[in-house]
This record gives structure tokens, C-alpha cells and sequence, in this order.
């Protein structure tokens, strides 16, 4: 599984590990799955995809501004806003 | 001596004055707890933001065409002090506190020879014009806002990027109060422009390092961060001051309900002496009256 946070200014919003995130880049979408290759991208404006599980509906979060970076230890998105 | 119909009046007002300073510390004993729980739930953010940023300058490093945010603008002539207060008073010595680190710091830049400009962010820092009639750029007021958005952050901070491109100054410094404690909070003058990245552990912090892989690019990256830690700094230091202000009213009004205490403690015993005079001379006057028969 992969260990996702999201974190805005205000609050950490999400910690928790999924299957799989789809982030909005700036240079275009990506997913990431357990065990990607380190990287730090710039987002645009968008949705944040997230599946639970393999398969499972994805839940939406929109997304503000800010960056993703995938290291060992899993992603993390900064946001300015997140709902 | 007072009549005693003035003595109960002024004990009757001492005491309504003693249930707002009462009611007061309370208020703000529950925002203090609000605040310093939302200053909490900012740092992960923060935190992370710092680490990136650090990783990132050490691997760009500063050259010619880095941003301005991070090279400066080359001279050290005109320096603008961020002043964040409240937009309330009552807090004991807060914003005399605040207020009194930003002149400290405007004389001795003066003294150098500099220019000094300020940037208002709250009512309460407006006592300054007082001292520098001219030296105001702007004055920003925070609103009534119940909970602290990172919006109002941004906006000071975008303000102030733009001032800082269109050339009207060169170092920007950041006045707060850090909270410490409900007892203690210091004032503390920070430079935020340019940014002073942080150095050091970096290579401890990020593991296989070496390979991670940047979208666009890391100057892009870099770019983009650095008016966000410009904003993320003033955020930090709003929440800090929210958490000092209601800290220092609370402890301000404790005192003040204590003084009302012993006020009314001393009146109190002022009345019933002067009661007791009353009666002591009245009885005189009868006994004296009745022994003349």
C-alpha cells in the first residue's frame, strides 16, 4: 500500500494508505502506486484522485496550488487548499 | 471622606468591572486554546515545506539568474518592517511589545544610515504613525475574522512580492509575538526578504536522493516555492501572534480581576468604617441628648 498525506496550511487532511493517487501535475497527470520512483512535481489546479483499493471508485479532492513529492516513505502533497 | 452612598456606587462599579475582566479571561482562555491548537496543525505543513526547500537550494544554489526572492536585490538601502498586531486591545503589553521591537530595529537601521519604511498588518501596529508620519506604506487590516485563514496570509504576502518587484525596497523584515506560554510570549523581528534558506542536514533528511526526479525542473520548482514561504512565514506568524494575543489577554485580565478584588476588598472596608462612624456619632447624640434631661 501506499502511504499518502496531504497537507495544507491550516490542517493535515489526509494520512492514511491507499492503493493509488492520481496527482494533477503541472506537466501533465500522474499516478502514483506503492514502490514509484522518488520525484517532486509542481501542481495545477485540479482533482486528486484516490483509490482505496484496486478497482475501488475513486474519491475526489480538490486541489489548490503546491507541490508533490514521492519519497521512500510514500507521497506527499502540499496544498494551499484542499477540499 | 466619601458619602456612603459614593462609596456603595463605587463598589457596585468596581464590581460590574470585575465581572467583564472575569468574563474576558475566560474568552480568552478558550481561544487560546483554539489558537494554539490550530498553530499545531499548521507545522507538518511547514515543516515540510522547509525540507523540500532546503534540499532544493542546496542542489540549485544561488547564481545570476535565481530569483530575487533568493539573491536579493543586490543593495541593502531600503528596508520595510512588517509590523503584525491584533485588531484588538486589551491584551496587556502585547502590541506595545511588537511595536516596540519594530522601533528598536527602525532606529538602529537608521542609524546605519538606511531607510526605514513600515507595513501595517493589523490595527493595532497604527500607534506607529505617531513616530514615522511618512514612513507607512501600508496598512493592512486583518478583518474580523473568526478563524485565521491562510488566505489573509497570502494576500499580505502577494502585496508585498509585488512592492518588492516594482523595486520600493530591498530586505523586508517580519515583527510578531512568539508564543511561549500564556504567561510568555517575545517579540521577535525576522527577515523574510530575501529568503535565508535553510542549510546544513540536508543530505540526513532526504534518502536516495540522488535520484529523484523533478517536474519541471529544479529552478522551476524553486521558483515557485519561494513567494510560498514567503506567504507560509507570515501565516506562521499570524497563527503565533493569534495564540500570543489571546494568552496575553488572558493573563492581563486575571491581573485585572484580581486588582478589582482587592479594590473592592478596601472599598468594603472603607464603607463599614465610615457606617460605623455614622452610627457611633448618632448614638453619641442620642446618649448626650437624653443625659442633658
Amino acid at each position: 500500500m501506499l502511504h499518502f498525506e496531504l497537507v495544507t496550511p491550516e490542517r493535515l487532511v489526509r494520512s492514511e494508505s491507499v492503493y493509488m493517487v492520481t496527482v494533477p501535475g503541472t506537466e501533465g497527470d500522474f499516478g502514483v502506486l506503492e514502490g514509484h520512483a522518488p520525484l517532486m512535481s509542481t501542481i495545477r489546479d485540479g482533482d486528486l484522485l484516490v483509490q482505496r483499493t484496486q478497482g475501488a471508485v475513486p474519491e475526489t479532492i480538490a486541489i489548490r496550488g503546491g507541490f508533490a513529492e514521492v519519497n521512500a516513505k510514500g507521497l506527499t502533497v502540499l496544498a494551499e487548499h484542499a477540499s | 471622606m466619601a458619602s456612603l452612598k459614593a462609596l456603595k456606587i463605587r463598589i457596585g462599579s468596581v464590581k460590574s468591572t470585575q465581572k467583564i475582566t472575569k468574563a474576558m479571561k475566560m474568552v480568552a482562555a478558550a481561544k487560546l486554546r483554539r489558537a494554539q491548537e490550530a498553530a499545531i496543525a499548521g507545522r507538518p505543513y511547514a515543516e515540510r515545506l522547509e525540507a523540500v526547500m532546503a534540499s532544493l537550494a542546496s542542489k540549485v544554489g544561488v547564481t545570476e539568474g535565481s530569483s530575487k526572492l533568493l539573491a536579493g536585490t543586490g543593495k541593502d538601502q531600503v528596508h520595510l518592517l512588517v509590523v503584525a498586531t491584533s485588531e484588538r486591545g486589551l491584551a496587556g503589553a502585547f502590541n506595545t511589545n511588537i511595536v516596540r521591537a519594530a522601533r528598536k530595529k527602525a532606529e538602529e537601521l537608521e542609524r546605519q544610515g538606511k531607510t526605514v519604511r513600515f507595513y501595517l498588518a493589523g490595527k493595532k501596529g497604527r500607534v506607529l504613525r505617531r513616530f514615522y508620519p511618512d514612513g507607512i506604506v501600508a496598512d493592512h487590516e486583518l478583518g474580523q475574522h473568526k478563524v485565521l485563514g491562510f488566505d489573509q496570509a497570502r494576500e499580505v504576502a502577494d502585496d508585498l512580492i509585488a512592492r518588492y518587484e516594482a523595486g520600493e525596497f530591498d530586505v523586508a523584515h517580519l515583527f510578531y509575538a512568539k508564543f511561549q506560554s500564556a504567561l510568555v510570549q517575545i517579540p521577535i523581528g525576522q527577515q523574510i526578504i530575501p529568503v535565508s534558506v535553510p542549510t546544513g542536514t540536508v543530505s540526513a533528511a532526504n534518502d536516495g536522493d540522488a535520484a529523484v526526479e523533478y517536474e519541471p525542473d529544479e529552478e522551476a520548482i524553486l521558483a515557485e516555492l519561494l513567494p510560498r514561504n514567503v506567504a507560509i512565514q507570515i501565516f506562521r506568524a499570524m497563527q503565533e501572534n493569534a495564540a500570543s494575543e489571546q494568552g496575553s489577554r488572558m493573563t492581563a485580565m486575571d491581573n485585572a480581576t484580581r486588582n478589582a478584588g482587592d479594590m473592592i476588598k478596601r472599598l468594603s472596608i472603607q464603607y463599614n468604617r465610615a457606617r460605623q462612624a455614622a452610627i457611633t456619632t448618632e448614638l453619641v447624640e442620642i446618649i448626650s441628648g437624653a443625659e442633658a434631661l
